[in-house]
């Protein structure tokens, strides 16, 4: 259980292929303000690489990766 | 404790900012030179991933990419006998794009086509408003409408959508990280 992240909001990106997971989460993370955090659900495995590639490049911070099954939750803090 | 921090911050943030303007901009600059469905899908989820990941994307449609950008609701009377049938026989617009390889005479993209919606992969129109929203700026070559007769009025409404010449490419080009040619 993640109780020591607050998540003010949760991103279903299950079933969307590449490029539409990065694209949805490119523009979820303005949704929040700076410092909250947003759990994006995704069941793309090209996301896995991906997801980090892209926070990395906008310079937001993935806190936890959680994996169950076929589907990660990577929470996102966005920091600018 | 914090006023160190804050002079450091201060310090690094400038240091970056120098570092970013003498090298080149976050921009991707790409040719689109090819019509074939597989290889424009790559261009454009290229296009919008880099747009969705900040970067500023110019695509430069040239030669087989041109028809790609024609409207399919649209038609353009007034062509002379070469344009007309350049216009029949290149597709019209990018629901009409075929494989470059295992086309089949059709049965082959329209698998492809069906494999795609099945696995919930925004087909190439769907691609292009996408890049649209995400604000990414094509140029179509002058050269191409031309040669092959398109008129500006048979094709998308994109927005902001630009007509030049190579020196618009490679001026945005030569500022741009990354430059590619599909």
């Amino acid at each position: 259980m993640s109780d020591d992240i607050t998540v003010t909001r949760e991103l279903d990106l299950r079933n969307l292929s590449c490029p539409m997971p990065l694209v949805k989460i490119s523009k979820g993370i303005k949704d929040v303000a700076v410092g909250q955090v947003v759990k994006a659900v995704t069941s793309d495995p090209g996301a896995l690489a991906d997801f980090p590639a892209w926070a990395k490049t906008s310079g937001n911070q993935i806190l936890k990766t959680e994996q169950a099954g076929d589907e990660t939750s990577f929470f996102i803090k966005r920091l600018k | 404790m914090q006023p160190d921090f804050a002079a450091r911050i201060e310090e690094l943030e400038a240091r970056v900012e120098s570092l970013e303007r003498g090298g080149q901009e976050n921009k991707l600059s790409m040719v689109v030179f090819s019509g074939d469905l597989d290889r424009a899908l790559a261009a454009f989820i290229i296009a919008t991933g880099a747009a969705a990941m900040g970067m500023e994307v110019m695509l430069f449609f040239t030669f087989w990419g041109t028809p790609l950008l024609r409207d399919p609701k649209k038609s353009a009377p007034g062509k002379d006998m070469m344009g007309t049938m350049f216009g029949a026989m290149l597709p019209k617009g990018a629901a009409k794009a075929r494989l470059s390889k295992m086309h089949f005479a059709g049965l082959g993209t329209k698998m492809m086509r069906d494999l795609m919606a099945g696995k919930n992969v925004a087909s190439l129109p769907q691609m292009i408003d996408l890049a649209a929203e995400l604000g990414v700026k094509i140029c179509v070559c002058d050269l191409s409408m031309n040669l092959m007769g398109f008129k500006r009025e048979e094709m998308l409404d994109y927005p902001d959508l630009m007509y030049c010449g190579v020196a618009t490419f490679l001026e945005q080009a030569m500022g741009s990280k990354v430059q590619l040619f599909i």
